[in-house]
């Protein structure tokens, strides 16, 4: 399926869930914050949100800022 | 000696709070917010960098068990990317303090008044610790206090400017009539300027270029831990007033 990761489309196997998709980017849930179709995804929920064809995925983290 | 500033509850060991944007890299961050004393650090929301999996984060250099992570919506322009930010920051887990940052003009960087106060209000009623970016006005500074802002945060001068305090009057009016406490927040260009503010009688001081872009950034992080602490200590110990004439120090009597 494709994502739209970042703004960016990506392409990735199917069926993946959000923890799923952070274990294939290989990032820390804990340092991330997760929007799918920009509504926020609860960490306790990561696990059981499937994403879906052309999903519009953002993760954030933390940069330098003032 | 025991004052402390404690924001709902928050109990901060530093009254100076360091931004974290512009260093050279993320070791001189590190280095910076060490030497300034600084136990909250702020940060920007913005999407992770996801096809270098070796890049390295912010995070891995700040101590969370000894920082407290003030993130803020800078760079938003409305009301609802200033709400998608502030929400994202707490999702996060990391951090319930949000600085509400909402630009209304690209060049001066000055605040949106209006949407600022609209955020503050949605946040504050959504459990977030909210500290608000302002203009130096003390009108605003009330109206966010009632819609339910943790402290208030008036600038100095401009962000990045350098300027110093601006209008020492204006701060003085809001720190006498908003019951919150005040973090001159963006301006300030060096330790005086950091000692005028706290010797206003300012809770807190927080910036950012005017460590990061000075020639020595970690120098210039302990200098300003030195303004903060002569600055506060000089407001308690209560300054003389200014006379026009002269009184001399050394007595008459006694005199040949």
């Amino acid at each position: 399926m494709k994502l739209i990761l970042n703004g960016t489309e990506t392409e990735l196997k199917d069926g993946l869930t959000v923890t799923g998709l952070l274990e294939t980017l290989k990032i820390d849930p804990g340092r991330v914050a997760v929007e799918v179709n920009l509504k926020i995804v609860k960490k306790c929920d990561y696990e059981n949100h499937a994403l879906n064809n052309m999903d519009a995925v953002e993760i954030v983290n933390f940069v330098g800022g003032g | 000696m025991d004052d402390k500033l404690i924001i709902r509850g928050i109990e901060f060991k530093s009254r100076l709070w360091v931004g974290t944007g512009k260093y050279r890299d993320f070791e001189e961050t590190r280095k910076a917010i060490e030497a300034s004393g600084a136990d909250v650090v702020t940060v920007a929301v913005r999407r992770t960098n996801i096809f270098d999996n070796k890049s390295e984060n912010l995070l891995d250099y700040i101590d969370l068990k000894k920082y407290k992570i003030l993130p803020n919506t800078a760079g938003c322009y409305t009301l609802e990317d200033a709400l998608r930010y502030a929400r994202l920051a707490r999702e996060t887990g990391i951090s319930d303090l949000i600085k509400i940052e909402v630009i209304g003009d690209e060049k001066t960087l000055f605040p949106d008044s209006c949407a600022t106060l609209k955020a503050t209000e949605i946040l504050a009623k959504e459990g977030f610790i909210v500290l608000p970016y302002i203009n130096d006005d003390p009108v605003m500074a009330l109206r966010l206090v009632d819609a339910g802002a943790a402290a208030v945060m008036p600038l100095a001068a401009p962000i990045g400017s350098g300027l110093g305090i601006r209008n020492p009057y204006n701060l003085k009016i809001i720190l006498e009539q908003a019951k919150v406490p005040i973090i001159v927040d963006a301006g300030v260009g060096t330790a005086s300027d950091v000692a005028l503010a706290m010797e206003l009688g300012c809770d807190a001081v927080l910036l950012n270029t005017a460590i990061a872009g000075a020639k020595d950034p970690i120098a210039m992080a302990e200098a300003m831990k030195y303004g903060v602490i002569a600055g506060r200590l000089a407001f308690k110990a209560g300054r003389i007033q200014r006379k026009l004439y002269a009184t001399a120090s050394s007595p008459i009597e006694g005199m040949l």
